[in-house]
């Protein structure tokens, strides 16, 4: 793998929920137009990890952070950021497909209609290409204005991908995005993956090991608040550097 | 008979009951609304729907009241409708959930539990008195707001309780802001909710009586209002004022003028049911 | 892009709207008290709590609220007596015997009978309950509690049946199906599980409804009569409080005067007996709601 520029640093990263210290003392830096994927057993902080890049952390009560995450060295939690501007630049796919109870065009152009862009011919490229670069296009090309619930699981959440392709953005966040699929979907999706990693950066927080295996570049083990490993996905699973890892990639515990 | 045998026999007997009592209530509302439909419905032509009040029953009519029930439901609808959704939004979405918000949500309690006379009351004084607007329709709209503005609330909250918070979660990933998810995506699917519990709330406003006789709304008013200062009567003052006469022909007069005033109510409930079923389908979540 | 303005605007507008409720309550008491204040200044709470007429309108005016309570809770409790019983059987026969189809569909019927306008209740009550009763009990006179008190109930049923039900709905299954494993009927089940263990939200309804009959006015009004009685002959003309209230609103009673004070007095009174209801009903509500798991 060439040398790739780090576009999100991770420096001492703390969180609290309350008095709950979730992650502890997170650095983890990760390079562009790659995928990393985040495995761990339930409740090890990944997901927290993975919600800190675009700030939904924000919502929770009582959430409290030190340390410092930058994105294309710009400190994402300092005051000057607007959190709207960062989530154009970070996306999210979320594990249960959230589509609007809207048509599926307007589902696609949502990021665009907030941001006051009207101009239809431009609105109708921007469909075409985000669906183009979403699978799905071919499926939906005709019923566009067709309502988005009307779809099969695995084409809502082509089309949540689709949703946030939309807005052009650097990096690619998938919060477990294939467990609520079937293992069909589940597997177009990977490929989508695969071909998104070129123009995007991707990280992907999964609890099924052989996905994290058949899709990412690089793998970041987390336990209990800690990150224990990261490494290149080949390397940590063919000879992974600390014990917890092996044990946890053997199935001795989950 | 043994004890076994007893009980079933009661339990028999209970669900014989429990039948008679559901519908007991609506047997009896059933034979009051016949009793008015035999009294008052030959009374209804074209001429009591468009005549003015009289000192004789034969040629007296509902005109004023009926126009100003019409007015005074739509002021009422341009002041408690955006206040009450608003506040409604305000207290589902913004609110931080610490004491005073607990405060303000047990105030909202207790409003909606406070007699209607009371708000004619309140109306009186600062509506009618302070702020000059006398026994006008103004008046009687701003109180009637206050007095439905705990409903449309609820109904609010309801509504936007049901929507779930992935959608939300959605459009924030996408950086939307909060009003923008609010508008674009939490609102357009709870307005179904939102609009059954405000025509609820309406009709309601509709029906009373007793706030507006309170802030002045007249028994005899001969004229049609023509502007939100105007002095007026509505359909159910007109109604207590024919009842509060001794002479049968008045008392057809009110029999006919509450068919009247039980259409709109019963119109007015049965689209809000409409939306309510409509609303209820259309949300798969 | 984030227009943070006009957002700004947009909150103010929600959160002013949030507070005009707070407004509402402080404008309520501070009308009563600044009329009522006055009031009591020229006839004391003494006399205002004790004397055992009200005759504010004559010339030999007394200021004995007691008449008026007494008309209040003469209807009130004829009322609970015809809405609580039925009410609490319909809510038993909804929660445990009904099929969910049935409860689905007679659930908005009985809304029907809350939706009618209460003028209607009032001249239901003055031309058809009253000449019915009559022919049963001669001496009937034309304006009477008793009448008033069987249409308000047949009202409030809805009310009382609403949150009895919710509250006995909410029972857990597994409840039910230990008693029935143990070869109770339904009947037994409904009384000796169910409704203890729904006892809190039936009280709440109980209460509610009280609160609610204490503030009705338009059937009291039509129905009842216009003369304050200390008494609880329910076959004489009384008055309550709102139909007081109602009635020197309707007259040429002037602005200012001692006599048009009283409304304000009574006004305070009934503010403070549904008031004091609705919190004991809240309290009950937070301190006994079973948590149900």
């Amino acid at each position: 793998m060439k040398n790739k520029k780090i576009i999100i640093h991770s420096e001492k990263v703390n969180v609290y929920y309350g008095d709950n210290h979730v992650l502890k003392d997170v650095n983890l830096h990760m390079p562009e137009h790659t995928v990393t994927a985040l495995i761990g057993p339930s409740g090890c902080g990944k997901s927290t990890y993975l919600r800190m890049l675009n700030r939904m952390n924000d919502y929770i009560v009582d959430f409290r952070m030190d340390g410092t995450i930058k994105i294309e060295d710009i400190d994402i939690y300092d005051k000057s950021i607007e959190v709207e501007e960062l989530r154009k630049q970070v996306g999210m796919v979320f594990q249960k497909p959230n589509p609007f109870p809207k048509s599926i065009y307007d589902n696609v152009i949502y990021g665009l209609t907030i941001r006051g862009v009207k101009k239809k011919s431009y609105l109708d490229e921007v469909v075409e290409r985000s669906l183009q670069q979403a699978a799905l296009w071919d499926e939906v090309k005709d019923s566009l204005k067709k309502n988005a619930m009307s779809l099969s699981g695995g084409q809502q959440q082509r089309l949540c991908i689709a949703r946030t392709l939309a807005v052009e953005p650097t990096i690619i966040l998938m919060d477990e995005p294939t467990s609520a699929l079937d293992p069909i979907s589940s597997a177009k999706i990977e490929e989508l993956i695969f071909e998104l990693k070129q123009k995007y950066t991707i990280i992907i927080v999964t609890h099924n090991m052989q996905q994290a295996s058949r899709v990412s570049d690089y793998t970041a083990f987390f336990y209990l608040g800690d990150l224990v490993e990261y490494n290149k996905t080949d390397t940590l699973f063919m000879n992974p550097e600390h014990d917890r890892t092996r044990r946890y990639i053997t199935g001795r515990f989950g | 008979m043994t004890n076994h045998e007893k009980q079933k026999l009661k339990d028999s007997l209970f669900s014989v009951i429990g039948y008679i009592a559901t519908f007991s209530g609506l047997l009896i509302l059933a034979y009051f609304l016949i009793d008015i439909f035999i009294d008052g419905f030959h009374r209804i032509d074209i001429d009591f729907l468009t005549g003015f009040p009289s000192r004789k029953a034969e040629n007296a009519g509902i005109f004023p009241a009926w126009v100003g029930s019409v007015w005074i439901l739509g002021l009422t609808v341009i002041f408690a409708i955006p206040i009450g959704i608003a506040a409604g939004i305000y207290f589902e979405e913004y609110a931080p959930k610490n004491k005073i918000t607990y405060i303000l949500e047990v105030n909202i309690a207790n409003l909606a539990g406070v007699p209607s006379i009371i708000y004619g009351l309140l109306g009186l004084e600062v509506f009618g008195r302070l702020m000059g607007f006398g026994g006008s329709l103004l008046t009687g709209a701003l109180t009637l707001t206050l007095l439905i503005l705990p409903i449309i609330i609820v109904a609010t909250r309801e509504s936007l309780k049901a929507v779930p918070q992935s959608l939300r979660d959605a459009s924030h990933a996408l950086g939307a802001t909060q009003w923008q998810t609010i508008w674009y995506q939490v609102l357009p699917s709870s307005m179904g909710g939102i609009l059954t519990g405000t025509i609820l709330a309406l009709s309601r406003a509709v029906g009373e009586t007793a706030p507006l006789i309170v802030i002045g709304a007249l028994a005899y008013v001969d004229f049609i209002p023509n502007s939100p200062m105007d002095d007026f009567s509505v359909l159910p003052m007109q109604i207590f004022n024919w009842t509060s006469r001794p002479q049968q022909s008045f008392i057809i007069n009110a029999a006919a003028a509450i068919i009247i005033l039980l259409a709109i109510t019963f119109i007015m409930n049965s689209i809000a049911i409409y939306l309510r079923n409509r609303w209820q389908k259309k949300i798969q979540w | 892009m984030a227009k943070p303005v006009q957002e700004r605007i947009i909150e103010l507008f929600l959160k002013g709207s949030a507070i005009l409720t707070v407004c509402t309550t402080i404008g309520i008491l501070l009308v009563l008290l600044s009329e009522s204040i006055p009031f009591f200044k020229e006839v004391s709470i003494f006399e205002f709590l004790t004397d055992t007429e009200w005759t504010p309108l004559f010339t030999n005016k007394r200021f004995g609220i007691l008449p008026l309570i007494s008309g209040t809770l003469l209807v009130t409790l004829i009322s609970i007596i015809v809405a609580v019983p039925i009410g609490i059987i319909i809510a038993i026969f909804l929660s445990e015997y009904a099929s969910p189809k049935f409860r689905k569909t007679v659930k908005p019927m009985l809304e029907i009978l809350a939706a009618v306008p209460t003028v209607v209740y009032g001249y239901f009550a003055l031309m058809t309950v009253t000449p019915i009763l009559q022919m049963i009990i001669p001496n009937l006179s034309g304006f009477n509690s008793l009448s008033a008190g069987i249409v308000m109930g047949i009202m409030i049923i809805p009310l009382v049946t609403s949150l009895s039900e919710d509250a006995m709905y909410a029972v857990p299954k597994s409840l039910r199906e230990a008693s029935f494993a143990m070869g109770a009927s339904r009947l037994q089940t409904a009384f000796k599980v169910i409704i203890p263990a729904a006892f809190s939200g039936i009280v709440v309804s109980v209460i509610l409804a009280i609160a609610r009959a204490i503030g009705e006015t338009m059937i009291v009004a039509i129905a009842a009569g216009q003369q304050p009685r200390l008494t609880f002959d329910p076959t004489v003309p009384i008055e309550t409080i709102t139909a007081y209230i109602v009635q020197v609103s309707s007259g040429d009673v002037p602005h200012g005067s001692l006599e048009y004070k009283t409304i304000y007095a009574a006004g305070i009174t009934l503010f403070i007996l549904t008031f004091s209801l609705n919190s004991i009903s809240f309290y009950i509500r937070r301190k006994f709601q079973e948590k149900y798991q």
